[in-house]
């Protein structure tokens, strides 16, 4: 069974529907980009993944051993935590599940954090991080949270282009190297068409579920990328 | 002129209702620097300024009706906590003016009914301002008892007191139960500010759960540290408080909240100092 399948799910944003009969399956060691215009239903389809949102009809189901709550979540940026006091420590172990650390868990954290490169920061305060550094510490608390599936939300907005081009390579580790799935949400369809293999564009009039291959020479694809032809 | 200092304060101490309020105000300070950390953090200072109004509400109500006031005021300050959590998260009056709406309307019905049924100032100005007078063993059990339970749940629920306060869409992505939580804090901040209400006053109450923190914050950069920080803080300003309401004879409540403005400004200048440093 796949991790995650949504069956003719409907998600509605404040009583109106806007993922309308959404048939999707996220396998085991997929990686996939979930494109779309704005206000085409990208982040209520994410809470709708997370739990955070009922469908109003169809279902979302899991499955192969994960669990709703296990799903390692990176949020999309915001100024919320511009002052807040917390240590790169507190928030990376923020993500581990439980009311207590324990050895292990403890081990798991300083893990994760060398994975990632930001071990040395471990006692930095967070809010004083560059942005790059933060969403690194954002992915090894996301990575304490799950052991199979990683939804990222727009991963790279707001970051300059080489930092931007080092998150993409951090992901393709995890994805590579870690086994993880990955899900994408994204703007960047240049980015997406050459990371991921598969794509899911969502459209108020109707979505788009395929390899990058077969969403470029779609009818959405093409309209998306207007005309405008990607390098390989 | 030090041993003399020390003979007064050892008097002080002689009195039962100095040992009572120092009591209750100590462990009044150490809860509400706690809670304050996470209230501040989540942008809910008002509220406790809010409950504090309606704690006043309540307190006068009971004394005219000659009811027992803890049992009163604690129960309709819960309420108005749970309220005004549920409400200032989906209302169509904004928080903010909400809270500011209901306190005061409490202050109001609070001030009407003392004048009404006593009709000395002397009442509305211990309510309101504090007195170290108020305090009964009653009191001192009362707030034995909370602090155990605040500083219990503390513990227990701290690393998710942090993911709900740092972040809450995580916390809820991850099965927080991040309402619970919300409403955890909000029960210990009423139960914490009517206990409080009468050594430091209804106005000034308040003060001990945004001031802390905030101290705290001009130096500490971390979770825990600024949680420490704040309780040591809160813990030391009350009694310096006490103690200098004592022999120059100015009001409790509004010493402590000077002793917690002075180290708020002594902390602004060292974290300054340490950041160009």
């Amino acid at each position: 069974m796949a991790l995650i399948t949504c069956e003719k799910a409907t998600f509605a944003y404040e009583g109106v529907p806007v993922v309308k009969e959404l048939d999707l399956k996220i396998e085991r060691g997929q990686y996939l980009c979930i494109v779309g215009e704005n206000g085409s239903g990208k982040s209520t389809l994410v809470k709708g993944l997370l739990g955070l949102l009922r469908p109003v009809s169809g279902k979302v189901l899991f499955g192969d051993g994960l669990r709703q709550n296990e799903i390692g979540y990176l949020p999309q940026r915001t100024d919320a935590q511009s002052d807040f006091p917390a240590s790169v420590w507190e928030v990376a172990s923020s993500g581990c599940h439980g009311l207590w650390m324990t050895a292990r868990k403890r081990e798991k954290v300083r893990e994760l954090l060398k994975l990632l490169g930001v071990a040395h920061l471990e006692k930095h305060s967070f809010a004083r991080l560059s942005g790059g550094q933060q969403q690194r510490v954002l992915l090894a608390r996301a990575l304490c949270a799950t052991s199979s599936l990683l939804l990222l939300d727009e991963p790279v907005a707001g970051l300059d282009p080489l930092v931007t081009r080092e998150m993409y390579d951090v992901i393709r580790m995890l994805h590579k190297e870690q086994g993880l799935t990955v899900v994408m949400i994204s703007h960047d369809v240049q980015a997406a068409m050459q990371e991921a293999d598969c794509i899911l564009h969502l459209s108020n009039g109707g979505s788009f579920y395929g390899t990058p291959f077969e969403y470029r020479h779609s009818e959405l694809g093409l309209r998306f990328f207007g005309g405008c032809c990607c390098h390989e | 002129m030090n041993n003399e200092v020390f003979q007064l304060l050892g008097k002080m101490f002689s009195y039962h209702f100095m040992v009572r309020a120092a009591v209750v105000g100590l462990l009044v300070s150490l809860c509400a620097a706690l809670l304050g950390v996470s209230l501040v953090l989540k942008r809910y200072s008002m509220i406790g300024d809010g409950l504090s109004h309606v704690g006043f509400g309540a307190l006068a109500v009971a004394s005219a009706l000659g009811l027992a006031p803890m049992w009163v005021s604690i129960p309709v300050v819960m309420a108005a906590a749970v309220l005004l959590l549920r409400l200032s998260s989906h209302a169509k009056v904004k928080g903010d003016a909400l809270i500011a709406m209901i306190s005061a309307a409490s202050l109001a019905v609070g001030v009407i009914v003392l004048s009404l049924s006593s009709g000395t100032t002397g009442d509305v100005n211990n309510y309101l301002f504090g007195s170290v007078l108020a305090m009964t063993g009653e009191d001192v059990w009362l707030s034995v008892g909370l602090a155990a339970v605040v500083l219990v749940l503390f513990g227990i629920f701290y690393r998710k007191m942090f993911a709900v306060t740092f972040d809450e869409t995580f916390a809820r992505a991850t099965g927080e139960k991040v309402e619970g939580y919300h409403l955890l804090l909000a029960c210990l901040t009423a139960l914490t500010i009517v206990l409080g209400m009468r050594v430091m006053g209804a106005m000034l109450i308040s003060s001990l759960i945004i001031f802390p923190a905030l101290t705290a914050m001009r130096v500490c950069r971390s979770f825990r540290s600024v949680t420490i920080c704040a309780a040591v803080v809160s813990v030391v300003c009350f009694m310096l408080g006490l103690c200098a309401s004592y022999l120059l004879d100015t009001p409790t409540g509004a010493s402590v909240v000077v002793a917690n403005v002075v180290a708020f400004l002594a902390f602004s200048l060292a974290g300054r100092i340490r950041e160009k440093g």
